[in-house]
């Protein structure tokens, strides 16, 4: 089953009356990563989750190479901060496969894979909502792509994080790329935007107002609000 | 203070020698509160929850009405119960007045608001937290039902502990539909009021002695499952 593209055609969404992102005209093609840059504000989690289904879409339209019920299975989402359900690390990383009905002890061998693949191989039985920070954005990203989704979308993955836990979290991206997995994460860390990105979409003020090949944008920015944001100026 | 004293002399006593007539009673209201919590708790969680993830037209009305009923007067329910059941009623046919499950009915009205109603609040702060993640992985509403009740399982406890003491200290209701006949229908509760209504206050105090240590039986039990919750076995 295709997925890509995914396209937003002035998609927006508001709430009570006040927009929150869009209109947007976008298109995912799934090749590699993207990488949503802006000021505060600007409506990068409100563009993740306008284009992943979580925030309501009041205008425009979205649409992927399959049904909406069909690429609903094929994507999943972290959290910036990651929600730990009261369960083991173990019963975390296997919870999507079980509510899509995997068997318990096929659901229960791939999370354990998945702990030993991200260094919680040692922690199974732990409750997760012990583990640090770091340990819990991995299981985070663990239990989302067990599922083996097409499109990951990551609000800040990194956000508050140590330099050791971002760049353990960077490697399972990688893999995850690697993998097939197309990846579309916000970040206001321009270092990371740098080594992950292979697109960069940059918002302002709720619209896309650039979106160009990463090094691209980071060489020659086309418009000065990206060459502002770019220098480290305030943008309003 | 003398009955006191003698109250609780007439306690050991009953409780050292195992005293049929009391161990009758007792079995019999822990058998009564305790099916009428099982009942309860299999309606009113999954109610909770449901009320916790479903948002609907008067979900807010169904709420208030919920906690409102929370303060159902005991004998009220008793005498509503004792309408339908009763020969003349509606399920007099059924000829359940005055057998224990008549009991059961009426302890399940007075507990399920109660255990609703405390366990919509701790499923809705569960419900806060989970909202994001589970919408984002698609889970039906029946998943999310389970996935809050399973995950917020200790807290339900203490719902169901409070819908237990609700029920194990009821007397007005279960008196009225029970009829408290003797190895029949008598509970310590029914019990109590009737060795009171009798002047005998020591025999009224010992069964008092004896609920008071079944209901820490029953919260000591409680808090050692916690205890291994923090030790992370369940």
């Amino acid at each position: 089953m295709s997925f890509f593209p995914l396209v937003a055609e002035a998609a927006q969404s508001s709430r009570q009356g006040k927009v929150l992102i869009g209109p947007v005209d976008l298109i995912l093609d799934g090749r590699g990563t993207t990488v949503v840059i802006g000021p505060n504000g600007s409506g990068k989690t409100s563009l993740l989750r306008l284009l992943h289904g979580a925030a309501r879409l009041t205008g425009g339209q979205i649409r992927w190479a399959c049904s909406r019920e069909e690429a609903q299975h094929e994507m999943a989402f972290v959290f910036q901060r990651p929600v730990m359900l009261r369960r083991s690390v173990l019963d975390n990383i296997a919870y999507p496969l079980l509510v899509r009905g995997v068997r318990r002890s096929e659901a229960m061998q791939q999370a354990r894979d998945w702990a030993a693949r991200i260094g919680l191989g040692a922690m199974l039985e732990r409750q997760a909502t012990v583990l640090s920070g770091g340990e819990q954005q991995k299981l985070a990203l663990a239990r989302a792509l067990i599922t083996k989704p097409k499109l990951l979308f990551l609000d800040e993955p990194c956000a508050a994080l140590d330099g050791r836990s971002v760049k353990e979290i960077e490697t399972i991206l990688g893999q995850a790329k690697t993998d097939g997995t197309a990846l579309i994460m916000t970040t206001h860390d321009m270092g990371q935007a740098r080594r992950l990105a292979d697109d960069i979409v940059f918002l302002l003020k709720g619209k896309v107002h650039e979106q160009s090949p990463a090094k691209q944008f980071f060489e020659t920015p086309r418009t000065e609000e990206a060459q502002a944001f770019l220098r480290g100026d305030i943008l309003e | 203070m003398i009955d006191i004293f003698d109250g609780l002399i007439h306690a050991f006593w009953l409780v050292v020698t195992l005293d049929a007539d009391l161990v009758e009673i007792s079995l019999r209201s822990l058998q009564v509160t305790l099916t009428a919590l099982v009942i309860s708790s299999a309606i009113a969680m999954p109610l909770a929850a449901f009320l916790a993830v479903r948002r609907f037209r008067f979900r807010r009305f169904v709420i208030a009405v919920l906690n409102a009923l929370m303060g159902l007067p005991p004998v009220v329910v008793g005498l509503i119960v004792y309408v339908f059941l009763s020969r003349s009623g509606p399920l007099g046919v059924l000829g359940l007045l005055f057998t224990p499950t008549a009991m059961v009915i009426a302890q399940t009205i007075i507990i399920i608001p109660l255990i609703a109603s405390v366990a919509h609040q701790s499923l809705r702060d569960l419900w806060q937290e989970y909202h994001d993640l589970l919408i984002s992985m698609n889970v039906s509403q029946t998943q999310k039902i389970k996935t809050l009740i399973w995950d917020a399982r200790r807290a339900l406890l203490t719902a169901a502990l409070a819908g237990f003491g609700r029920g194990i200290g009821e007397v007005g209701a279960i008196l009225i539909v029970g009829g408290n006949i003797d190895h029949a229908t008598r509970v310590l509760t029914t019990a109590i009021a009737l060795e009171t209504g009798k002047g005998e206050f020591a025999l009224a105090l010992a069964l008092g002695f004896v609920l008071i240590g079944l209901s820490i039986g029953v919260n000591l039990l409680i808090h050692s499952l916690s205890r291994t919750e923090r030790e992370g076995r369940w």
